[in-house]
């Protein structure tokens, strides 16, 4: 095949190999910041706000009480002991609530480990804040030693009226080998 | 193109080096037919190990190995290569192009096969064995629990995709810019039209799906947590980027098919296809709709119900198009001089076996029926039957259809009827019963099962081991055509075919419209 001066061929590829290029860089520049942003904003897969929650003063919905439910749940191979303070609050809308989180490293090494947070119904995980919690740091902890770790939160006044339990679920993840930035030996 | 050798050169150089669509077209035929024998080897060993309830042969965690190999190997082995190979052999003869426009590239997309594929063969013998996380290879099945042969399979992965991009660019390349003077778009063949449409989906999903297991790659070995809860990522997201690629690619495999029945009806009911504008208006409306479907791979992950039921009723509209084709075949049929010889049997039995694999993927596109159905036999049986009796079916059609054109030699009709028959018993009573052992709520990817099960499990063995057996006869009537078959001239083998194709000598010159036909 002779170039004549302006291949159509050439021009064909080059569009196609422009169009291939844009769709790998299409997964990672926007399928994932998309996933997260629509989870968060909706609440889906009970996402919460991985921020702390500036609370604004609206006065405590004195005609409800919801029920919080509180779940600890080891990640696979996590040795901590990690357990809720108390299972079960009954609280107001509106109201500032205080409970703490106990966990405890059995193993002689210090570790670190990072909780993640997971509301049930996913409707009610926008209006669940968190003003204070221990998801929003790792938490470091010394081989054989133990800690209280503080959750502070408030549950929306607007939250639906037919909403009348809410479950608080936690996973604690091993980071240890993240945070040293040891590459897993595999 | 500009030397002056006619014909192809001798010995293993030949093969190496070729930049003749034909002979590359041979050579992915070939290797798709020996990852089919090797994915259906795979198969065997999983059927053999269900003839029974209990732990009959394999270790479980062998077992799991099995399943992800047979199915990435008949997926992205046997059955896209096959369509690339027919590609290769057909378009460039179906529109009167000399060869594909980027022949270099096109040598370069098959021999980048082999490797991968012995790369993730290869891992079989590795330390901690084969993927063993199923062909979708979700997270965190594939990253924190994944044994080390896991990055070989990203490789691979990576370099399967990049011979499907360059083989779909190539195509794209041939079918826009080397038709011969006079074949508009809309007098392309349809199997042209099929391939085009699957081409541009190849281009802009293969790059997902080497996005997807890049960020494997990057969470496995570089500390990133896309799919990791622990660092801030979700192992649901990889569902969606997996999917997003995966169902796109079901339509990858099919509308090639879709392309091949639609000669090969026209030719035995001596009858223009029926709808010609249609088919490719529907073909077009499929491949569009098959973006926005995907989570309903994933509709008991925890999805909004609003989300449910737009995937829900996007999933079912993929019907209409769908449907459009169906009666459009049946339509050609209708009162034509129809006669049965060997490619219309497999169009037959591809018609009807895949026509219940849509309807049983009608009812799995039902949100809240699925949460019955999900992750059983039901599944497995429902995309056997679109994936084994649409595309298998219909990619075996086609090679009996134009094999005396590419050889010049006649294959025996009687053993290619008794060839479609015993598949097609052996298919169904492989996979029909799956349906009723899955909605009787047996799980797809276990080693063993409970023993109510038993006697289903032990007929789809049966099947399976003879719709196995019945390949070898194929492999055997295809080798014998080509040494020893009846020798045939005739430019049209068939007597109703139409097409650029069926206007050469046969069997087909080495070069073929080196100056193009004049098209009507």
């Amino acid at each position: 095949m002779i170039a004549v001066s302006k291949n159509p061929v050439v021009d064909t590829v080059a569009k196609l190999v422009v169009v291939a290029i844009a769709m790998f860089a299409f997964v990672f520049v926007v399928m994932v910041p998309l996933y997260n942003v629509l989870c968060e904003a909706l609440g889906i897969n009970g996402k919460t706000n991985a921020q702390a929650y500036t609370a604004v003063q609206t006065g405590i919905d004195e005609s409800r009480e919801i029920t919080i439910q509180f779940v600890a749940t080891n990640n696979q191979g996590m040795p901590w002991e990690f357990k809720p303070s108390v299972t079960i609050m009954k609280v107001n809308p509106g109201a500032s609530n205080d409970t703490v989180f106990f966990a405890s490293n059995p193993l002689p090494d210090a570790m670190v480990a990072q909780a993640i947070p997971s509301v049930s119904p996913s409707r009610a995980a926008e209006f669940f804040h968190k003003t204070e919690c221990f998801c929003f740091n790792q938490q470091p902890l010394d081989g054989n030693s133990s800690a209280e770790m503080p959750l502070q939160f408030i549950v929306d006044r607007d939250l639906p009226r037919d909403i009348k339990t809410i479950t608080l679920s936690y996973t604690i993840f091993d980071v240890t080998d993240m945070v040293s930035g040891a590459v897993a030996t595999r | 193109m500009g030397d002056h050798h006619h014909g192809p050169a001798k010995g293993l150089t030949r093969w190496l080096f070729t930049t003749n669509h034909k002979d590359i077209g041979t050579m992915y035929l070939w290797f798709s037919f020996a990852m089919f024998i090797l994915g259906g080897s795979f198969a065997m060993i999983i059927r053999a190990e269900l003839f029974q309830p209990g732990m009959q042969l394999v270790e479980p965690a062998f077992f799991n190995q099995m399943t992800t190999l047979h199915g990435l190997v008949m997926v992205f082995g046997a059955i896209m290569p096959s369509f690339v190979g027919l590609a290769n052999w057909m378009i460039p003869m179906m529109i009167g192009a000399p060869d594909m426009a980027l022949p270099r590239m096109n040598n370069w997309s098959f021999w980048i096969l082999p490797p991968a594929f012995l790369l993730l063969a290869s891992t079989l013998f590795v330390e901690g064995g084969a993927p063993a996380f199923g062909w979708t290879f979700y997270a965190p099945l594939s990253t924190t629990y994944a044994p080390p042969s896991v990055t070989f399979f990203i490789f691979s992965v990576h370099v399967l995709g990049l011979s499907s991009i360059m083989g779909s660019i190539n195509i794209i390349a041939t079918v826009m810019n080397m038709r011969a003077p006079g074949m508009t778009y809309m007098k392309m063949p349809l199997f042209v039209w099929t391939w085009l449409i699957t081409a541009f989906l190849l281009v802009a999903v293969m790059p997902v799906l080497a996005g997807a297991v890049t960020m494997m790659l990057m969470d496995i070995h570089f500390g990133t947590s896309f799919f990791s809860a622990a660092g801030g990522g979700d192992p649901v997201l990889f569902q969606h980027i997996f999917w997003f690629f995966g169902h796109p690619e079901v339509y990858i495999i099919i509308l090639p098919a879709f392309g091949v029945v639609s000669q090969i009806i026209p030719t035995f009911s001596r009858k223009p296809l029926f709808g010609y504008d249609s088919m490719v208006y529907a073909t077009a409306s499929i491949a569009f709709l098959s973006f926005i479907v995907w989570a309903h791979h994933m509709y008991t992950v925890g999805m909004p119900v609003a989300g449910e039921l737009f995937f829900m009723y996007a999933t079912m509209l993929i019907a209409v198009p769908t449907g459009v084709k169906v009666f459009n075949w049946i339509s050609t049929m209708w009162r034509g001089a129809l006669t049965f010889e060997t490619p219309m049997l497999f169009c037959m039995g591809f018609l009807v076996l895949f026509t219940i694999g849509g309807f049983t993927g009608l009812m799995l596109s039902i949100a809240p029926a699925d949460f019955q159905y999900h992750d059983s036999y039901f599944v497995v049986a429902h995309f056997h039957y679109v994936m084994v009796a649409g595309a298998v079916f219909s990619m075996t059609a086609a090679v009996y259809y134009w094999l005396p054109k590419w050889c010049g030699r006649m294959y025996n009709e009687s053993m290619g009827k008794t060839h479609f028959w015993i598949s097609f018993i052996g298919f169904n009573l492989a996979f029909f019963p799956q349906h009723f052992v899955g909605l009787a709520g047996m799980p797809r990817r276990i080693p063993d099962y409970a023993l109510q099960f038993a006697d289903f499990n032990m007929m789809s063995s049966i099947g399976a081991f003879i719709y196995g057996a019945s390949q070898i006869m194929f492999l055997y009537n295809v080798i014998a055509t080509i040494v020893s078959g009846k020798p045939t001239s005739d430019e049209k083998t068939w007597e109703g075919a139409e097409g650029l194709e069926w206007t050469i000598a046969t069997p087909a010159p080495y070069h073929t419209f080196e100056t193009p036909p004049a098209v009507r």
